[in-house]
Formats: C-alpha cells, structure tokens, sequence
C-alpha cells in the first residue's frame, strides 16, 4: 500500500485533481482539533494507492492550522510520497513549497497543473530542464481535463516504490546549513530569499514567456468586476441572488414562484409527509400502542424529517458557495468587505454566513468554511445565530400581535433584527479580544485567476457537505428530538398531556432562572425548550399551554401574527416579552444549527463552548433589556 | 518610496520590509522579496486593501502594510 499526499498552494487545482483521482471514492473528515477539512481516497484505477489531500499552503512555516497541519504532515508521519500540485501559470511563488518539500527529503513529484491555460498565454515550459534544476519528476497535467493524470500517477507509483528522494542540489543543503547553524528569524529569512533567488534561476533557464504583455482575460474580467464603481452594486446582486436562490418564497420578485431551495425543500417535505402517512397507516393495521405509534411518528419520523428538511437549503447554498469559491469571485468579496469587517475583527468572507444567517443558520454555518484563518472561522460560526433567522420570525410576530398592538410592530420587529446584529459585532470584538488574544495575522491574501468551474467538482463539494451534514448533524437532531418529545409527552406514570409532562416538571422546577429576566414561569421555560427543535416551536407551545390551542390552523394565524394570544399577556409585559423575545433570538439556535456547528468545528467541545458562550449572552443581554426597560417604562 | 505610494499601473522594485518577523515572513513567503518587481493594479472600492501584481500573480494585501514595503 503507497500513501500519496497532495500538496500544493491554495487555489492550484488541488480539490480538482483530488476528485479526479479518487471519484466518488473519499472519505471526509476534520483534522483533530482543528476546523481544518481532512480528506481521504483510494486511487480509482489503483486500489494499493491511498491519497490524502493536504490543506492549501503557500509553504510550511507553522503559521496558520493549515501549515502547521500540513508541516507536520510531511515531516512527522511520513508518507511514501508527495505529489506537489504546482499552478503553472503562477509557476514562481507555487515553486517556493516545491523548494521547501523538496527539502525534507521525502520522495516527490510535481504534477505542473494548468498547462492548457499556460499554452494559451503563450508560455513555453521546458519540463526536462525544470526537472533537471529541482532534483524531481516534473508530469504536466490539466486536472480539469484529466490529461496527464495516468502518466502522473505511473511517476508516482514508481518514485514511491523505489523511494526515490529528490536528489540533493547544492542548494538545498546550503539552504539547510543556514537555517541550522543560526536556528534564527534572520537565518528563516535569509533562507526564504535564498529559495527565490534559486527560483528566479530556475525559471530563467525553464520559462519562456512572450515578449509582450496582453490583458489576459482574468484581467479583464476583474477590471469590471473590483471597478470602483461597479463594485459594489455587482456585489449587492450577487449576495441578493445568493440569498434569494436559497430562500427567496417569491423568487426574483415573482409572487409565489418558489426558489430552487424552497421548491426542493417543499418537494422533500411532501414525500416526507406521504412517507410518514404510509408508516402510520401500516403501524395502525398492526394495531401498536398509543405510545410506540407516536414514538415512532412524532419522534422517529419527525426527526428523521428534520434531517430531511434542511438538506435541499445545505445543498442549494453550497452549490452555489462552491461556484463563488472556485471561480474566484469569493476572494473579491474580502477583498471589497474587508475594510469594513476587520474593524469587528472578522474577515470580509464573514459576511456571507451571517447574511445566510438571516434565512437559516443551518446552511450559514456550512458556509463559514470558506474563511481563511481558524480563528475567523469559529468567531464566525459562534456569532452566526445571532442573526434572527426565518424560524424566528413567527416569534416576534406573536408578541407582536398581542402585547404591541398599539405599537410601531414594524419597529419593534426591526429593532430585535438589529439586536441581532449588534449583538454579532460586540461579540466578535470580546472573543478576538479575549477568546482568542487577537493574532492580528494582517490580510496578505492572493487573487486567484476567474475560471469557470468544473460541475463535477461543484458536484462532489456539494454530495460530501451534504453526507456530512446528515450523518454528523443528524445524529444530533435526532437524539434530541426524540429526548425532547419524550419529555413533553410522559411522566412518571406514563404518557400523558404536555401540561403535566416532564418537560412541565422541567419548566416548573428551572422557571426561577428566568425571574431576573422577567419571565418566571413554567409555560414560557418549557417553551425556550421546545424552541430548541425548531425556533417556531415557540408558538405552537404557547397555543397549547396558555390558551388550550391545538388547531393547526390557528397556531398558523398566531404565527403569521393575524391572530392574537391575549392569554400570554396574564405572564407577559411589553418589557418581558421583548426580553423573552431577545433571550430566544441569542440563546442556543436549534439543534440542528448545533448539529451544523458540530459538524464545521469538527470538535464537541468547540460545540459546547460556542453554546455556552450563547447561552450566556442570551442570559446577559435578556437581563440588561429587563432591568433597563422597568426602569424606563 | 513604500509601496503604498505607488500610483495605479505604477511599477517599481522591492528594496526591504520594515515588518515584525512574522508579517515580514509571510510576505516572503508570497514572494515579496529584494528585487522583486511590484506592480500596483488598484485599490478597493471602499479605500483599502490594495491589489498588486508579482511574479504573474495578484495579491491583496491593507495598507498598513503596504506602508511597511520600501521600494527603490
């Protein structure tokens, strides 16, 4: 068995040959400890070939978790050889981790990527000769295309067999002595100029390129697309129709036209729908318990369909994220945001999972994957629920209706969104200030080229998120689920009304937490549980519990808010109800957000700390808005 | 001059950094070497970061520390 790393710079066409050499056939996983993605596969033509693809690294200075992953890699566990994916149209600062592995003295070859766009611009490389000056196989490949790749891996399978080291150019030892005599910052620096001067060499006797200088048509492209004055407005349409394709209910401003992760999410629902219908006509011929038949409908089959419900919007929003990435126009969008974003201390790539955040955060935290720098990422995924999301809404809208009827409605709704929102930025600034002692790492981030990208690529980002989603995520929405109906729906002496439930007992027994935020009682404590299975829970069990409501058609009206629920005001004041409003809005999102966060961190006690961290906010924030409020009102 | 003094379309060649060791270091790592040519393409809409061209590549980088790259 050979164990094949890919290195290579971000943005070489990693993923591309990735995907290409192992198909369907990967595993996708976290690096331990890290929100770093660690993926493995078997060669599709060779299963005694096991390839696992290293982060995107510039070079192996243990700066960033990728680095250092990827460092430690190469070094510590040795595989039996790496394949350096090099971008051949960039071919001077990808060569400068060529240099660096080359160095370590494990067996290697380079695959020169891009070489059909390299053709076009004109240039002309000399393979033999590159060869030659770094001590290691050179195999021209277009990952997109597949060309090459057979002969890529031949090379490979033959340098790994017979262990073939990169041959020891003067350089490399001469780069080594440097850096071992002094062990130094100055003695680092001195190597990496040392390495580019090696470069330049290289290049010069293996690079030829046209005399004359053309726009190529990336230029052009992004001439238009970071002009000063198109800017922004092309961003402003991107985000909207980014949003919208994922959860737009009248999508391009066409009333009742559903978009295509509404549409998906509503055709997944129904067969849902007709398949728990199925599985209760069968479980009643059968003639099962009460209990086990609603276990298994209400728990299992509800669970189960929470699962179900959210993937369409997980797989619309990274279709089209994946397009953003591999096209290169994420990086524009830090690129135009970052000078408003690095003043919360958070990347410019920060906005799109916190405006997703506004429809579902389920796919938003998906979508935080993209920053660059690990602390950005958990800042950004531990602030992303604070967005009030769809499933809230009919929260407010409830309160609204009953309790603010003589209000500004408007403004009260607008004046929780905003809540939301400061809340994220003040948040942001305490964790970079204190969380994460900010590492202020500077913004020094490469443009890659526009290219269009490869479906099969998209594809298979999108099926691995998905998998992702619903194996590690779902096993948490499921548990839970089935945990909190058993609690809402038994006591001690067996199934019984949610009034004398468990979860009553629950309400009843933490309600004197909630005095100081001016809601101490049981119904409105066993609603910030219910709440946790989905946000819009909330109403249904305040319909139950204070007025007796089970109609499904009037919990609908309360939701929507054209029908008030005058009986919540016996607990509720305009002040508390704001608070409950805020303290729902900030505690810990839906289990299936958890499950999402679960996922991305890649670590449950990073998933726990994040729901403490809420919890607490939700806590502190609540409490402020009560005590300021009574004393104002 | 520095790097940030550079007008659009404007090129010149990198003298030194006067960075802290770790920005100094990710800089070289991009390439931003003595000698190297730099050309600035344009800044962003909203007034920072700017965008340079090198080595055939471009790269994104605030004004801070353009302010820190000497140029001839």
């Amino acid at each position: 068995m050979i164990t094949a790393a890919l290195a290579g710079n971000p943005n070489c066409g990693k993923t591309t040959l990735f995907n290409e050499l192992t198909g369907a056939k990967q595993h996708v996983g976290n690096w331990p400890g890290v929100t770093v993605e660690k993926k493995e596969g078997r060669y599709k033509k060779n299963d005694n070939i096991n390839i696992l693809d290293l982060p995107g690294t510039y070079s192996l200075s243990p700066y960033s978790a990728e680095e250092t992953i990827a460092r430690d890699y190469i070094v510590n566990s040795k595989p039996d050889i790496v394949i350096n994916i090099v971008d051949a149209t960039s071919i001077e600062r990808n060569l400068y981790l060529t240099m660096q592995i080359a160095q370590t003295g494990t067996p290697m070859v380079v695959a020169l990527n891009m070489m059909d766009e390299v053709e076009t611009m004109g240039i002309d490389i000399n393979t033999s000769k590159l060869s030659e000056m770094l001590g290691v196989p050179v195999v021209p490949i277009v990952a997109r295309s597949g060309k090459g790749i057979d002969r890529l891996m031949e090379v490979t399978r033959d340098t790994a067999e017979k262990s073939l080291a990169p041959i020891k150019h003067e350089i490399y030892d001469k780069i080594k002595k440097i850096e071992e005599s002094k062990n130094d910052e100055e003695a680092d620096i001195m190597a990496a100029d040392m390495r580019y001067e090696y470069i330049d060499k290289v290049v010069d006797k293996s690079v030829f390129k046209p005399d004359k200088k053309n726009l190529t048509k990336s230029d052009k492209i992004d001439k238009i697309v970071t002009n000063r004055v198109l800017a922004l407005p092309i961003f402003a349409v991107i985000m909207y129709l980014l949003f919208a394709c994922t959860f737009s209910e009248n999508f391009l401003f066409i009333e009742g036209l559903p978009s295509p992760g509404v549409w998906l999410a509503g055709v997944v629902e129904t067969a849902w729908g007709a398949a728990t219908e199925a599985v209760a006509g069968v479980l009643a011929s059968a003639g099962v318990s009460e209990w086990l038949n609603q276990l298994v409908i209400d728990g299992i089959m509800g669970g189960i369909g929470a699962v179900f419900g959210f993937i369409p919007l997980v797989l619309v929003l990274f279709v089209l994220m994946s397009f953003l990435e591999d096209s290169g126009y994420m990086a524009r969008v830090a690129f135009v945001m970052d000078r408003i974003f690095r003043k919360f201390g958070l990347s410019g790539k920060s906005f799109i999972p916190l405006l997703m955040g506004f429809g579902c955060s389920v796919p938003a935290l998906t979508a935080s994957r993209t920053l660059e720098s690990e602390k950005d990422r958990k800042i950004t995924m531990m602030v992303t629920p604070f967005m009030s999301c769809g499933a809230k809404l009919p929260i407010y809208l409830m309160f609204v209706a009953t309790l603010f009827a003589d209000s500004n409605r408007t403004l009260i709704i607008f004046s929780i969104y905003f809540l939301g929102m400061a809340i994220a930025i003040i948040s942001s600034l305490i964790l970079n200030k204190f969380m994460f002692k900010s590492e202020n790492s500077g913004f020094i981030m490469e443009l890659p080229k526009y290219r269009i990208p490869s479906l099969k690529s998209v594809a298979i980002h999108a099926w691995d998120k998905v998998k992702g989603f619903a194996i590690k995520a779902g096993t948490i929405i499921l548990f839970s689920t089935i945990l909190i109906w058993f609690l809402s729906n038994f006591n001690m002496s067996g199934m019984c009304d949610m009034e004398e439930s468990f979860l009553a007992t629950i309400g009843n027994a933490i309600a004197w937490i909630f005095t100081p935020l001016g809601f101490n009682d049981w119904r409105a404590s066993v609603g910030v549980v219910t709440g946790w299975i989905a946000k819009e829970n909330i109403v249904a069990t305040f319909g139950q519990l204070f007025a007796g409501v089970t109609d499904e058609t009037a919990i609908e009206a309360i939701m929507a808010g054209e029908q008030s629920l005058p009986e919540i005001g016996d607990v509720f004041t305009k002040v508390s109800a704001f608070s409950y409003m805020a303290f729902n809005l900030l505690c810990m999102p839906c289990f299936a957000a958890v499950g999402a966060m679960r996922r991305e961190f890649g670590s449950m006690k990073w998933t726990l700390k994040a729901v403490a961290f809420q919890m607490v906010t939700a806590y502190v924030v609540a409490l402020i808005i009560n005590v300021v409020g009574n004393i104002i009102f | 001059m520095y790097l940030l003094d550079l007008k659009d379309g404007e090129s010149k060649k990198v003298v030194s950094i006067n960075a802290e060791y770790a920005m100094k270091k990710r800089l070289i790592d991009m390439g931003i070497t003595r000698g190297t040519v730099l050309t600035k393409v344009k800044t962003a809409p909203l007034g920072d970061p700017i965008e340079i061209k090198l080595r055939g590549y471009d790269l994104t980088l605030r004004k801070d520390e353009a302010a820190k790259i000497v140029m001839e």
